[in-house]
């Protein structure tokens, strides 16, 4: 089937806020080639657990993509129609599953030598789209904050390499108090500007106790489901003609209730509201651990992963991460010793995963609109040293001077 | 590259490089990566940069007669880009290579992978010549006669004179294609160290993550396919009965240390003239953990200066060995907001196709730069002509400055 052929029955299996999308804007669609489409659809099929923000986004590009008369409509998808399809591809039911499509058509383009005119097109695409409808810019300035180090005493090699050029690097900071402070702050942020779903709090271990007005996700809130996707995923890859592809698909497929996460979490820590689930953020954590390669397994990538995926998906203007040890890879000879099974950590490798980390969290944040204005610090938990990064922070500098947390933050407001 | 450019979206885009509102072409960032390559390795190695001029006849100069020659491939483990190996911040990671091995090599700093950036299937790429595109993660043979095809059929050499030394299950067919004129009865063995491991252990709980086969898709495990190289063999061929092979293999903190392992067996029990070892330790980065993938570049660094090291005293290899070692392709870079850095391989930006190859030992000039593109399916003329076989089928040409 073409996309020209569409129609709104064909929609049915659509999420009814995603049904009622996809309907009002049908012309629209019906216009678009199909290897663009899809990749469109699969967006759309979410709308129904996809964050304010990207809401805003979808509902904004295809508004503007319904105002485009037939004419623009073929100029701007000019690249794209250019691509190849196989009649395999047409024949998919890119309609329901325009994931799945995506993920053939990624892999027919890297088989056919198309993968670069595809990536043209896509970049012209993009290009022209961010001319017609810019971004919009948040509703404060962004505040990122890293906390790394958990549990090491001294580093092995000299930490925050990467963002050092681009702020002040404090060698005197007070530590007393600092995650304390830090958390302070974030909620004073989440108060003052009640933006929905907008300040989270990201923890690569057992969160503190926060503020509820913040959004929470955390590795070890989400152990039950990620042993409950362990478990399943032993199961299915036992069965006969199992291969990565179908376990690939299973796992997109998969929802909260798959992973008992609809059953709600008690913490059972002071401080911590008992918050009534969220579907929105209950199907963001079930793609954390389906969707992100090692989350699963080491707390450090889930704790970048997430914070990735926040910033990418929810576009939040507060965004704490705190890193936490991840679990020891075992070198071979010990693996082949068996003995003892309890799981040990790695707090200098972690240190050293987060201090990629947080440059990573940095990079993703200046992805966002209003970046010219954003902020960022990464501290060295419990200790002295921190980076702050940001309009009133010159690049590449240091500074001596004694702060507490909470005094270097409102610095750098 | 910002988000809110929907590059998320779709397979990616080429990265910015961060320089100025025009994003540079693929081709410029590739020889703006091959120039940086060499300067860095002008300034820490001592390399000059070499002319197409100067390398023909080499080889022939040295006076090894074609027969008696050896090549040895290593791929260089899963792809590491140059922030954590030949930029100055990397170097730290890849001293043997910085110190012994570049100085004796004929660097070539502009490899493209234009293929698909799979591991089984780049690997395979690199062996037959020619981009295939068969299913990365199935068990299938590449399309195309592999290298071990063409040298065994052409110069009528014995089985025992090819082999592969591959990190994971799904590499078992690659030792020979199903290409009609070729295929069966034409290639190389296939060890799959960590495969023999399974065998000689009857597998258990603890193993399962050390057995885990491919990093690209850390929980499927694909089932073999073809020949077999048995447990039992490794005893009749390797000399090694499977009580000695997991005592080592207890000392080991690796699965590529444990395909060095079984390498060096083969080179001191059956010295095979063709011989392909394909490292794997670095893909661990798929996991995300940054430690890890830095721990794995250094562990590879190391094993690759202790194999050059076998070759130069094992007796068969001294002095009429020709090394070749280079990554089958690099990895995302930090720039392009369709990746994740490090992590993955999956944007084909220009940063992941670029790579390098150095080239030591008989015939190979030391301490030269090489800085013209080059295509990774030369690699298998290259040796062709080293070796004397043709190569007809492979879409790559020989590197003059080894021929």
């Amino acid at each position: 089937m073409l996309p020209a052929d569409l129609k709104p029955e064909q929609f049915s299996g659509y999420p009814p806020e995603a049904r009622k999308l996809a309907t009002e804007d049908l012309t629209a669609l019906q216009r678009l080639p199909l290897s663009f489409l899809p990749s469109l659809l699969r967006e759309v099929i979410d709308y129904d657990f996809k964050f304010p923000a990207e809401r805003k986004a979808l509902e904004r590009e295809l508004a503007h993509l319904n105002s485009l008369s037939p004419e623009q409509t073929k100029d701007w998808f000019q690249g794209f129609t250019q691509i190849r399809l196989s009649s395999q591809l047409e024949q998919f039911d890119w309609v329901n599953a325009p994931a799945q499509f995506v993920e053939q058509l990624s892999a027919y383009l890297w088989t056919t030598h198309q993968l670069d005119a595809f990536r043209l097109a896509a970049l012209a695409y993009a290009e022209r789209l961010r001319a017609a409808v810019p971004p919009e810019e948040p509703a404060m300035p962004r505040l990122g904050i890293t906390v790394i180090g958990q549990g090491v005493t001294a580093p092995e090699e000299p930490l925050f390499r990467k963002l050092r050029p681009h702020g002040v690097y404090f060698s005197r900071v007070q530590p007393e108090n600092g995650l304390k402070q830090i958390l302070e702050v974030v909620a004073a942020r989440a108060k003052s500007h009640p933006v929905v779903q907008g300040h989270w709090y990201i923890d690569g271990g057992q969160e503190a106790a926060h503020d509820a007005a913040l959004t929470c996700v955390s590795y070890h809130a989400l152990a039950p489901a990620r042993a409950a996707l362990s478990s399943k995923i032993r199961v299915e890859i036992e069965r006969p003609g199992m291969g990565p592809e179908t376990l690939r698909t299973l796992l997109a497929q998969m929802r909260p209730a798959d992973l008992g996460l609809d059953r709600g979490v008690d913490s059972g820590l002071p401080g911590i509201a008992d918050k009534s689930r969220d579907a929105v953020l209950d199907r963001f954590q079930v793609k954390l651990l389906t969707e992100g390669s090692g989350t699963q397994i080491f707390s450090t990538t889930f704790a970048q992963w997430a914070a990735r995926e926040a910033l990418r998906r929810a576009q939040p203007v507060t965004l704490l991460v705190r890193f936490a040890p991840r679990q020891r890879q075992k070198p071979m000879n010990e693996m082949l010793s068996g003995g003892d099974a309890q799981v040990e950590l790695d707090p200098l490798g972690s240190l050293m995963d987060a201090d990629m980390g947080a440059y990573y969290n940095w990079l993703n944040q200046q992805r966002l609109p209003g970046a010219e204005q954003s902020s960022f610090l990464v501290w060295f938990e419990n200790h002295s040293v921190a980076v702050a990064i940001g309009p009133s922070m010159p690049r590449g500098t240091e500074s001596t001077t004694a702060t507490d947390l909470k005094t270097l933050l409102s610095w750098m407001a | 590259m910002p988000w809110h450019a929907k590059t998320d979206r779709i397979p990616a885009g080429p990265s910015t490089l961060g320089v100025g509102n025009q994003a540079p072409s693929p081709v410029q960032i590739a020889r703006q990566l091959a120039f940086t390559r060499r300067e860095f390795l002008r300034s820490a190695a001592g390399v000059t940069l070499g002319s197409t001029l100067l390398g023909s006849g080499v080889l022939a100069r040295t006076g090894v007669p074609q027969r008696k020659r050896k090549v040895v491939v290593i791929t260089f483990g899963g792809g590491a880009r140059d922030q954590e190996t030949f930029a100055p911040e990397g170097q730290v990671n890849i001293p043997n290579l910085m110190r012994e091995l570049i100085p004796r090599s004929t660097f070539f700093t502009q490899v493209i992978n234009r293929g698909i950036l799979g591991h089984y299937v780049a690997t395979a790429s690199l062996a037959t010549g020619v981009y295939e595109t068969v299913n990365n993660f199935a068990s299938l043979p590449p399309e195309h006669p592999t290298a071990f095809e063409y040298f065994r059929k052409e110069l009528k050499r014995p089985s025992s004179d090819a082999w592969v030394v591959a990190p994971s299950n799904g590499f078992n067919r690659i030792g020979e294609s199903n290409n009609r004129a070729y295929g069966p009865g034409f290639g190389a063995g296939v060890i799959l160290p960590k495969h023999l491991l399974t065998a000689a252990t009857s597998g258990g709980a603890d193993y399962e993550h050390l057995l885990r086969d491919n990093y690209e898709t850390p929980f499927y495990t694909p089932e073999l396919g073809g020949s077999e190289f048995e447990l039992q063999q490794l005893e009749m061929l390797l000399k090694l009965s499977v009580d000695d092979f997991k005592k080592h293999a207890r000392t080991l903190s690796s699965p590529d240390e444990l395909s060095v392992f079984i390498t060096r067996q083969l080179m001191q029990q059956l010295a095979p003239s063709l011989l392909w070892i394909t490292l794997h330790d670095i893909d661990i980065a798929h996991a995300g953990a940054y430690s890890l993938y830095i721990e794995g570049i250094r562990r590879t660094d190391r094993l690759c200066a202790e194999l050059w090291k076998t070759i130069q005293t094992e007796p068969e290899y001294a002095g009429n060995t020709t090394l070749f070692i280079l990554p089958d392709f690099g990895r995302d870079s930090d720039d392009d907001s369709g990746g994740n850095g490090f992590q993955h391989h999956r944007t084909g930006d220009a940063l992941s196709r670029t790579t390098w190859m150095m080239a030591m030992g008989a015939g190979v000039r030391e301490g030269v730069v090489i800085d013209r593109a080059l295509d990774s399916t030369d690699l298998v003329p290259s040796i062709g002509s080293i070796l004397g076989f043709s190569a007809s089928l492979a879409q790559g040409k020989p590197i003059v400055e080894l021929a």
